[in-house]
């Protein structure tokens, strides 16, 4: 553990980015923590409060701070809706990074991110192992949502009703890709995120099928990494820089006009915060990261802005879909318009909107483990939006989203499916 | 570590369970400051209570104590009302679990909630049911309607409409004694006993706590119509508000922005404004008959150009008026994005005076060497100059506190007043004798000591 006086000169370096929060309190309208708990602690202005005070050594005690500043799903929210343009995440993610080094890490941490997110075939083999032996612990909690519960595992992972791990990971599949163009004229690297992967490989399944369906070449390097979000939400920079060294040199093995992901927290990780935390890199690497920056895109802004497919006008009779807003996918990479045009080109569905369609589902991916009954009271709310439109599907476009919805619908007993929006586009082909 | 017992907060606790009682540093700290730039006071406790009658007890229970009070809602406000009275044994009571709508009365046109319901949220519920609450300061997506009270806030649409104290019909509050006080009534017209909703608006925290209250709720216009109309000499902008009101027509929104605030609002959003006019108006008209509307929006535009408007842009659809409204809407986040701290004013003069007004302010902003943009409500002559600066930059922040006190003295020699809609707080108390006489502070003090004998609560603020 550092000294809290190095710990001290390490948070001024933020200091630039904290004076331009001017305390108007905002966040408090857009932020899904405080609206769960109403604590100024948990709010954005709260936490840079703390962060200014601790590195001015009017709070002394880091650990709360800390504390503090883990109750954030980071999920962008605020930085959207802040008057005065403060650069939200790159404190929090640089705060925390700043903190974790202070304090250190745990040994399930250090296991986790520097030891089998850095090794994608010891990952992958791990879970491969454990989907051939989750029947023995793992029991069918909902079959319309498609969620089981472990009663024997509540103490570790809480009473989660999530989807299994599916019985042939993506990756057994198709270990690698290498198609090139078809009449599209264009090629993608597919990067299909570790949720993807192992617990949604018809996800994936439903984007190749689009990508042919439209003449797109794909390239998926084998084992591609972890994107890295979780080691840095954590605060290990260490850990982090060596999962985007890893992707970066296995996408430099092809070529390709365009990344795509089905992972909103994927596709904004490897566009916004790969540049945003370039600065410990070597000069090749960031480079390698300024040219992919443009080429990174959701799966779905592609279809639609990039492929221009012709899609049919919207239909009404058919079962009743709605759709969430991932944070990620809207309020950092302002996609909106495109997974709804895609859902609602399917002739089966009625498309319906919900309530506060883009308030956060309360997933934050760690967030979810490490603060359950706080990401369950948010997502509850997101559950009765979904409820009270009378969709009998909800889609999303990201697979940690799909997670929280299913584990929320499936406590509720509700019969709704989730489904992301590839899937729905790709049944409509 | 707290300066309260562990014996008191075990009491607190009791009251309003263990949950709802913060002493920790980092959640003590997280209740130091608003949204004043002033310096933080950490409070030794905050408590939160769910109900009435905890809260009751709780206000009870700190008096007893001798424990300075502050009433927190969501901490928007820009004159220190929330921030703790002292380093010490200061409590901090939180509203905002109080938030629950307690009755929306549809043939009577009132509504009753408690203190905690944030102002658009209540606003977005009386709309769904085709009424209006008009109030609408510029914090309203997280305010409460508690600090509204306590702060009389104001907004944009208050030259046709008013302001927090024209909506307040009745209110209940907590005295020092833990009890509850009962005034005014569900009725338009209520004389039963002192005024004392009256007396409580803008009274921020300094006479008791409130628990529950009445506000009145109006029908929406039918119709409305929106225009912007650019000067090039401000005297012509301000003589077109002045021909607007003679004229008898009464805008609900009448907005000014002036050079510096139109420089700094088109660097920022490139959205094609005049960056080398002296002025812009944002005019709304509305009313219950589209006619009426669509004469009055053509004759602002023709006292506009008669008073020498470059040219008047008149909203043809909803697209086009959000396209007007943006300059507005982008004046105080462009403001605020140009340097790290924003000082926000709203010394406020006759609308007439609005000319001499911004001269001085310009002339200010030469003399200590500062950006000050201004923008606001022409219509009501409430002007919020803005103060683009540096806190960090000591011998900067001398200057921009030099130009505050400055601004606040022009304001006055303009039959003026300290503050529009922001109050008074710890920012303007030393300046209340300044805009009234000895014997109103004496005055307001004796009422003070008479309803809050241990001066407690919010000590330091308004009234010293």
């Amino acid at each position: 553990m550092a000294d809290v006086k190095q710990l001290v000169s390490m948070l001024q370096e933020l200091d630039d980015n904290l004076v331009g929060c001017m305390r108007c309190g905002m966040c408090q309208a857009v932020c899904p923590v405080y609206g769960a708990t109403f604590q100024e602690g948990d709010v954005t202005r709260g936490k840079i409060a703390l962060l200014e005070n601790l590195a001015a050594e009017l709070v002394e005690n880091p650990q709360g701070v800390s504390e503090k500043l883990n109750r954030c799903l980071l999920c962008g929210s605020c930085q959207a809706n802040c008057p005065s343009g403060v650069k939200i995440m790159d404190i929090f993610l640089r705060a925390r990074a700043i903190l974790g080094t202070y304090q250190g890490f745990n040994l399930v941490e250090r296991a986790i991110f520097r030891g089998v997110l850095q090794q994608p075939g010891l990952f992958n083999s791990l879970l491969d192992m454990g989907s051939k032996f989750q029947g023995l612990f793992v029991k069918d909690a909902s079959n319309v949502v498609g969620t089981s519960c472990a009663p024997l595992f509540n103490s570790i992972i809480g009473d989660r009703h999530f989807p299994k791990l599916a019985k042939a990971p993506l990756h057994q599949k198709y270990a690698s890709l290498d198609i090139p163009a078809g009449k599209s004229g264009l090629r993608v690297a597919f990067f299909p995120g570790c949720v993807t992967d192992k617990m949604f490989p018809n996800v994936g399944e439903a984007c190749l099928k689009v990508f042919q369906h439209h003449g797109v070449g794909v390239f998926m390097p084998k084992n591609l990494a972890c994107c890295g979000i979780p080691a840095l939400a954590s605060g290990d920079r260490t850990a982090y820089d060596k999962l985007v060294t890893a992707n970066l040199a296995k996408l430099a093995q092809g070529n390709f006009d365009y990344l795509v992901t089905p992972c909103g927290t994927c596709t904004a990780t490897l566009k916004e915060i790969w540049p945003l935390m370039a600065d410990s890199l070597p000069a090749d690497q960031r480079e390698a990261i300024n040219r992919l920056h443009h080429k990174i895109m959701d799966v779905t802004a592609f279809v639609v802005d990039v492929l221009k497919v012709t899609l049919p006008e919207a239909q009404t009779g058919g079962k009743k879909i709605t759709y969430h807003d991932s944070c990620h996918l809207k309020k950092s990479l302002g996609v909106a318009a495109q997974p709804r045009k895609l859902l609602q080109s399917n002739s089966n569905y009625e498309f319906v909107e919900m309530a506060e369609a883009d308030r956060c589902c309360g997933s934050g991916g760690s967030f979810t483990l490490k603060h359950y009954d706080l990401s369950k009271t948010i997502g509850q709310r997101k559950r009765d939006n979904i409820v009270q439109s009378g969709a009998q599907v909800a889609a999303a476009g990201c697979p940690a989203c799909m997670m929280q919805m299913m584990d929320m619908l499936s406590h509720n007993h509700d019969n709704i499916a989730v489904k992301h929006v590839m899937e729905v586009y790709a049944e409509s082909l | 570590m707290t300066k309260v017992s562990a014996a008191l907060v075990k009491e607190f606790q009791s009251i309003v369970s263990e949950q709802n009682v913060f002493v920790s540093e980092a959640e003590r700290m997280a209740y130091s400051y608003d949204a004043a730039v002033l310096e933080p006071v950490m409070p030794a406790i905050v408590v939160a209570p769910t109900d009435k009658e905890q809260l009751c007890k709780v206000v009870k229970l700190a008096y007893e104590n001798d424990m300075p009070i502050t009433v927190r809602g969501s901490g928007t406000n820009l004159s220190g009302c929330t921030i703790p009275s002292a380093e010490g044994n200061a409590i901090v009571i939180l509203t905002n679990r109080l938030n629950r709508i307690l009755e929306i009365n549809e043939q009577d046109l009132y509504a009753v909630v408690e203190p905690g319901v944030v102002t658009a949220q209540f606003a977005a519920t009386v709309a769904q049911k085709n009424l209006l609450y008009p109030p609408d300061p510029g914090s309203q997506a997280v305010s409460t309607l508690g600090g509204n009270v306590a702060c009389n806030a104001g907004g944009l649409r208050a030259l046709k409409y008013g302001v927090t104290k024209d909506y307040l019909m009745g209110m209940e509050f907590v005295d020092y004694n833990g009890n509850l006080i009962k005034s005014g009534s569900r009725t338009v017209k209520c004389v039963t006993g002192y005024n004392m909703p009256g007396m409580m608006v803008s009274s921020e925290g300094t006479l008791g706590v409130f628990a529950e209250l009445i506000v009145k709720l109006v029908p929406p216009p039918k119709a409305s119509k929106a225009m912007m109309a650019i000067f090039d000499d401000i005297n012509q902008a301000s003589e077109a508000v002045a021909g607007i009101i003679a004229a008898h027509i009464v805008p609900c929104t009448l907005e000014f922005l002036d050079q510096v605030t139109l420089e700094t609002v088109e660097a920022a959003t490139k959205a094609g404004l005049p960056v080398d006019a002296a002025a812009i108006l944002l005019i709304e008209v509305d009313g219950g008959h589209v006619q009426m509307v669509e004469d009055d929006a053509a004759e602002v535009v023709a006292i506009c150009q008669k008073c020498g408007a470059r040219s008047v842009d008149m909203a043809k659809d909803a697209a086009h008026k959000n396209k007007l409204w943006e300059a507005r809407r982008a004046a105080l986040p462009s403001l605020a994005r140009a340097k790290p701290t924003t000082v926000l004013e709203d010394a406020t003069v006759p609308r007439s005076q609005i000319p001499a007004m911004v001269a001085a302010v310009n002339d200010i902003a030469k003399k200590y060497a500062l950006r000050i943009g201004t923008f606001g409500h022409a219509g009501d002559g409430n002007l919020h100059p803005t103060i683009m600066c540096d806190r960090r930059d000591k011998e900067e922040f001398k200057r921009v506190e030099a130009a505050v006190d400055e601004i606040f003295d022009v304001a006055l020699k303009l039959q003026g007043t300290l503050s529009g809609e922001h109050g008074i707080g710890i920012a303007k108390a030393k300046w209340m004798e300044k805009e009234t006489n000895k014997a109103t502070v004496d005055f307001s003090k004796n009422l003070r000591r008479a309803l809050d004998p241990k001066y407690l609560f919010n000590a330091g603020k308004k009234v010293l």
